[in-house]
């Protein structure tokens, strides 16, 4: 594991300091600034590759471990690690930028400067949410999040951009004070800020659910579990390309990561209990979202919903509790990243060059734009779970988790694959067939960038669904010692405990 | 036997090529990558063929494809006897369907793209019919779904065209939605996906039931349904048929290769080859044998009246996938798979030879503009009455042997048997009556069409009818491998399947017995023959006059029994209208963001209202407390007594 720098904070603090070398930089130099965004984006990138290539897949422990004090007094500490579950979220979140960085080229006219000021601090901020272990830290970073998220909307957004990001900040802003509330309790019960020590508490079960919905207040708004999730088709469709694409890819992915690295081992027994209503929940999401689907007629806002859909399966797969549920889960949240990521980078192109998302506007797309049409086509039937593709892998994983878990969750959430594939086939026929809108005869073809923004994405559509073990077997062990701390409770202790009392281990 | 792994990969680096390189550098020339790419497979499939029938079989994995916890599943290979002839039959018909479309395509501005789906298409099956696992099966299934999706909509400018497309791909996901939970309920049943485990260990289930909403479910009978929906999807049977006549907007050389001879076979590829599974349930059983009877009949009434000649085809090759069912219903699978097999070559070739004809006739497919093209395009007829001849049963002839086969079991093995042979001999008249139809209204009596039309006959090109030749031998000769030994043959192709599928349990039945079957199956391809010849040859005006005299039964089958106009009402219209009136505007428009926007309006309102209470008035203020103090102290006495 010698790689000779403090990678976790490498990756942190480059794309922060990165941003604000920028903003040195006379607003004058587009081009300067662009590359230099480019240039930080990629150096990242490459940084964190050794947390893919050097990473030890035989154990749970936090691996590239950083720990200094920080504010002694209160205990907190500057503590970062990652596990099974975290680093590939890290990965994600360097190479989407890349992608930001590129699609933004010539669509953010406005503001160049601060535009990627804004994207390379979010980009630092999202890997501290993932990498941090202790929870002053977490917060912080969590939140800091939030701003450079709300400029983004806010300023480089479409028409409606003031409400949508109004309204994406307060709903993620009352969820996190919730969970800020169960912070400061859990501080003063656990005595720590550690999140691997309040890992190991056992709460009284009272406590436990007390904090379990204050914690699951702040997750549920950014997966977005229903009902809470109706400031995400506002937020994404007013974003900008590269806003939505981080907020596909990466950013409701934390709402997800929160109930892996908080709720279920720091709340076991609270989790366990309340199992059947987040399986419900995500079961009326995955329904839900895919039929609201039907109703859009803005590309965006389709793929939008599509996402509540999406992100129902993956909190099925958590709760289902189970190692295919939880793997298929955490996988899914991977290929949603990349294929609703790629998504809203596809819309992006055409948009740039039509300023419409309205379907109507489209049709016989793929006549003009064959090269196009065939990236599009790959990510419709990622979308759709077409087996050999990502999708596919995590899709079934988790209604397999979710019927050994609860057979009918696992029957709904399978209703939700012919949803799907019914908005999502409808939409590809609107816009790519039958005759040529006259609105978008002359559509210039993609440009080698956006072609390469398109192509890196593929690769990794492709890659999950033919081999996806490269990924599942990052999480093997940290999720079975995930499950070992819900299923039996306080720790290795209590296992040993309950198999010296004969108790029966499920 | 390490070569096979390029049956399903040579296709696969055909498609690569032509998707990839097609459109700059191929073009017109795109055939070649794709075409020997399926060459290549065929000669393999011969080989792997040799191979099986030298009692060489193969069960090997390549590579874990999905590990997660106990959940391990490969991308593996299984080749024995019921592959083998699978193999041959996919490539061999796929390898004069790339050839034909040569001809019919050329000149198409998706040539390379034509190819690169055709390619895929092949790859796809042959995964499917080699997989030794139930996973990599759903792979290959839902690939070829694709690729009839891709196909199907190929003229995708055509909004018919596209719709089509989207239909198949949609019903067939309602099919596979059952078939998916079926292969998750393996899994948690047995703990594995692979064939031959789970074949080994269904015995195991045998009178487990389940709990499903209180109702206690045989746990077999269960898996078997479930797969079976799947198969329902695929290959087009009751209820969920209705996507394979729209499915005749793609190409013709398509509607050959997907749409009759391979893809919509999966499904009774799949039964057979889960034939352990089905055989432990005799509930399964009957359900598939009944689904396949009824669809054989009902599909052949609405044959009888279309005048689309590719949808009476499809609608013939929908009551012919009944017939496989209704054998493997009865435990027959061997006769399913050899009218699987015999099939194959006979529905090719009608379909090409239908394509042979709207190639001659600009794209026209209303028989009723027909007529009279026998001495235009001989081989075209020719090819095509013997195709006809086949499917409909004459003796000597390959659809002879399978449907007679079939008939005989389902007779020999009583009980619901009977009721399906039934079912099946009064499609069979049927099929030969709709065959002839075609055959008479297409080909015999005067032109029809306009002048401009006749001037434009042909025979089409040599790389249109070598293919159609080459078929018209399978058609011919493919059932002579299964000649019952009452007409002194014996049966090799099903002593070779015998290891995978075993051979039918049937009961005591005379020679007499056999011999009226067969002499039923053939008077009554006869007589339908013979009534379309005096109802299209003789005496034209008898069908119109029938059409008048039956108004309602007429319109009824023009219809299709108004299946689809029923899944508009109950399904397509429903979910659109639930997600405009009731999600969009009622839990998300109303009550959801209601509350989201209302709870800041509101608190703006209440701020509003509170300012006005700070006024500066003492007396307010005073007043305000007294009541505040006396709500205190009421709240606290409640609680103290």
């Amino acid at each position: 594991m010698e790689i000779g720098y403090p990678i976790l904070s490498t990756v942190v603090f480059m794309p922060i300091v990165g941003g604000l070398l920028l903003m040195l930089f006379s607003r004058k130099q587009e081009t300067l600034i662009k590359f230099v965004a480019l240039a930080v984006s990629v150096i990242t990138f490459v940084l964190s590759l050794p947390l893919f290539t050097n990473f030890d897949k035989t154990t749970h422990q936090m691996q590239f471990v950083e720990r200094a004090d920080w504010i002694p007094q209160w205990g907190v500490q500057y503590y970062l690690g990652v596990d099974g579950i975290s680093v590939l979220f890290i990965l994600l979140s360097t190479l989407i930028t890349i992608l930001c960085v590129l699609i933004s080229w010539n669509s953010i006219t406005q503001k160049v400067k601060e535009f990627y000021i804004a994207l390379l601090l979010i980009e630092g901020a999202m890997i501290g949410v993932f990498c941090s272990l202790d929870l002053f830290l977490f917060y912080i970073f969590w939140e800091a999040m939030l701003i450079p998220m709300y400029l983004i909307i806010g300023v480089w957004g479409g028409p409606r951009r003031v409400y949508a990001a109004i309204k994406f900040f307060l709903y993620t802003l009352i969820g996190s004070v919730l969970m800020l509330v169960a912070i400061v309790v859990l501080y003063f019960k656990g005595g720590t800020f550690n999140i691997l020590e309040l890992s190991k508490l056992s709460l009284p079960y009272k406590l436990q659910l007390m904090l379990f919905w204050a914690f699951c207040a702040a997750f549920a708004v950014k997966v977005p579990m229903f009902p809470v999730h109706t400031w995400l088709p506002d937020a994404h469709t007013e974003a900008p390309t590269a806003g939505s694409v981080i907020l596909a890819a990466i950013l409701i992915k934390m709402g997800a990561y929160g109930f892996l690295r908080f709720s279920l081992p720091m709340f076991p027994e609270a989790a366990k209990a309340m199992t059947p209503y987040m399986i419900a929940l995500s079961v009326i999401a995955i329904i839900y979202g895919g039929i609201v689907c039907l109703a859009q007629t803005d590309l965006k806002r389709l793929i939008a919903y599509s996402s509540v859909s999406h992100m129902g399966f993956v909190t099925l797969g958590i709760f289902a509790l189970n190692a295919q549920g939880l793997e298929g889960g955490i996988l899914q949240m991977i290929n949603h990243g990349v294929v609703t990521g790629a998504l809203f980078l596809c819309v992006g192109i055409v948009y740039d060059r039509t300023h419409s998302r309205q379907i109507a506007d489209y049709g016989g797309l793929a006549t003009v734009m064959p090269v196009y049409a065939g990236f599009f086509m790959l990510f419709t039937l990622a979308a759709i779970g077409l087996p050999g593709l990502n999708g596919f892998i995590g899709e079934f994983l988790i209604i397999l988790g979710g019927f050994k878990a609860k057979k009918l969750a696992g029957v709904f959430a399978a209703t939700g694959i012919i949803i799907g594939a019914a908005y999502m086939l409808w939409l590809y026929q609107r816009v790519f067939f039958m005759g040529v809108n006259d609105k978008i005869k002359n559509l210039e073809p993609m440009s080698f960038r956006e072609f390469l923004t398109l192509a890196t994405l593929a690769v990794f559509v492709l890659w999950i669904g033919i081999y996806p073990n490269t990924f599942l077997s990052f999480m093997h062990v940290s999720v079975q010692h995930l499950l070992d701390r819900v299923n039996y409770g306080a720790g290795d202790s209590m296992v040993a405990v309950k198999t010296i009392l004969g108790g029966p281990i499920p | 036997m390490k070569y096979y792994l390029l049956i399903p990969f040579l296709p696969l680096a055909g498609f690569l090529l032509n998707i990839l390189l097609g459109r700059r550098l191929f073009r017109s020339q795109a055939h070649w990558p794709s075409t020997l790419a399926v060459f290549g497979s065929l000669v393999v499939a011969v080989m792997v063929l040799m191979d099986v029938l030298h009692g060489k079989t193969l069960n090997h994995d390549l590579y874990r494809w999905i590990i997660s916890d106990k959940f391990q599943v490969s991308v593996g290979f299984l080749i024995d006897q019921l592959t083998a002839v699978m193999l041959i039959v996919v490539t061999s018909v796929s390898f004069l369907v790339h050839v034909y479309s040569i001809g019919y395509m050329h000149d198409d501005p998706g040539y390379y793209r034509f190819f690169a789906y055709l390619s895929l298409f092949t790859f796809s099956m042959l995964m499917l019919v080699m997989a030794n696992n139930f996973l990599q099966l759903y792979f290959g299934w839902e690939a070829v779904g694709l690729c009839s999706y891709l196909l199907i909509g190929f003229w995708y400018e055509k909004k018919s065209a596209s719709d089509a497309g989207k239909k198949a791909f949609i019903v067939n996901r309602f099919g596979d939605f059952g078939f998916g939970l079926g292969v998750i309920m393996i899994f948690l049943t047995l703990g594995t996906l692979h064939y031959i485990p789970v074949f080994d260990k269904i015995n195991t289930l045998t009178g487990q039931t389940i709990n499903i909403l209180g109702l206690h479910v045989n746990l077999v009978t269960l898996i078997a349904l479930l797969l079976f929906c799947g198969a329902v999807g695929k290959s087009a049977q009751i209820p969920l048929h209705v996507w394979l006549p729209d499915a005749m907007e793609g190409p013709t050389p398509v509607s050959a290769l997907i749409h009759a001879a391979t893809m919509v076979t999966a499904g009774v590829f799949m039964v057979a080859r889960c034939n352990p599974i089905f055989n432990l349930s005799h509930t399964a059983m009957n359900v598939v044998a009944v689904v396949g009877g009824v669809t054989a009949l009902f599909a052949a009434t609405i044959a009888l009246v279309q005048n689309d000649i590719k949808r009476v085809i499809a609608y013939s090759t929908i009551s012919q996938l009944g017939y496989m069912f209704l054998a493997c219903g009865v435990g027959a699978y061997g006769a399913g798979i050899f009218h699987l097999y015999t099939h194959a070559y006979f529905k090719a070739l009608l379909f090409l030879c239908a394509g042979s004809v709207m190639h001659a006739m600009a794209g026209e497919l209303d028989m009723q503009k027909m007529g009279g093209l026998k001495k235009y395009m001989p081989v075209t007829y020719w090819t095509m009455l013997i195709a006809s001849l086949s499917i409909s049963g004459i003796p000597g002839l390959a659809g002879f042997f399978s449907k007679d086969e079939i008939l005989f079991r389902a007779y020999a093995s009583g009980g619901v048997g009977r009721f399906v042979w039934v079912l099946g001999t009064a499609a069979a008249i049927l099929t030969a009556f709709y065959s002839f139809r075609l055959i008479f209204v297409t080909f015999h009596g005067e032109f029809r069409g306009t002048e401009e039309q006749r001037h434009h006959l042909h025979e089409s090109p040599k790389v249109m009818t070598v293919p159609l030749v080459l078929l018209c031998i399978g058609a011919v000769a493919a059932g002579w491998v299964g000649v019952p030994p009452l007409l002194g043959g014996s049966e090799h192709f099903a002593h070779f399947l015998e290891p995978v599928v075993g051979l039918p349990h049937a009961k005591e039945v005379s020679h007499a017995e056999e011999w009226m079957t067969m002499g039923i199956s053939v008077a009554v391809a006869l007589a339908g023959i013979l009534i379309a010849a005096v109802f299209y040859l003789k005496n034209p005006a008898i069908p119109r006059r029938l059409a008048e005299r039956f108004p309602f039964l007429y319109r009824l089958l023009w219809n299709k029994y108004y299946v689809d106009e029923l899944y508009d009402y109950i399904v397509v219209r429903p979910a659109l209208g639930i997600a405009n009136n009731i999600i969009v505007k009622f839990t998300d428009g109303a009550i959801i963001e209601g509350i989201v926007n209302g709870v800041p309006a509101f608190i703006g309102w209440l701020g509003a209202q509170m300012r006005k209470v700070q006024d500066g008035v003492v007396e307010h203020y005073a007043s305000i407390m007294a009541v505040g103090i006396f709500v205190l102290l009421a709240i606290g006495m409640i609680f103290l007594i």
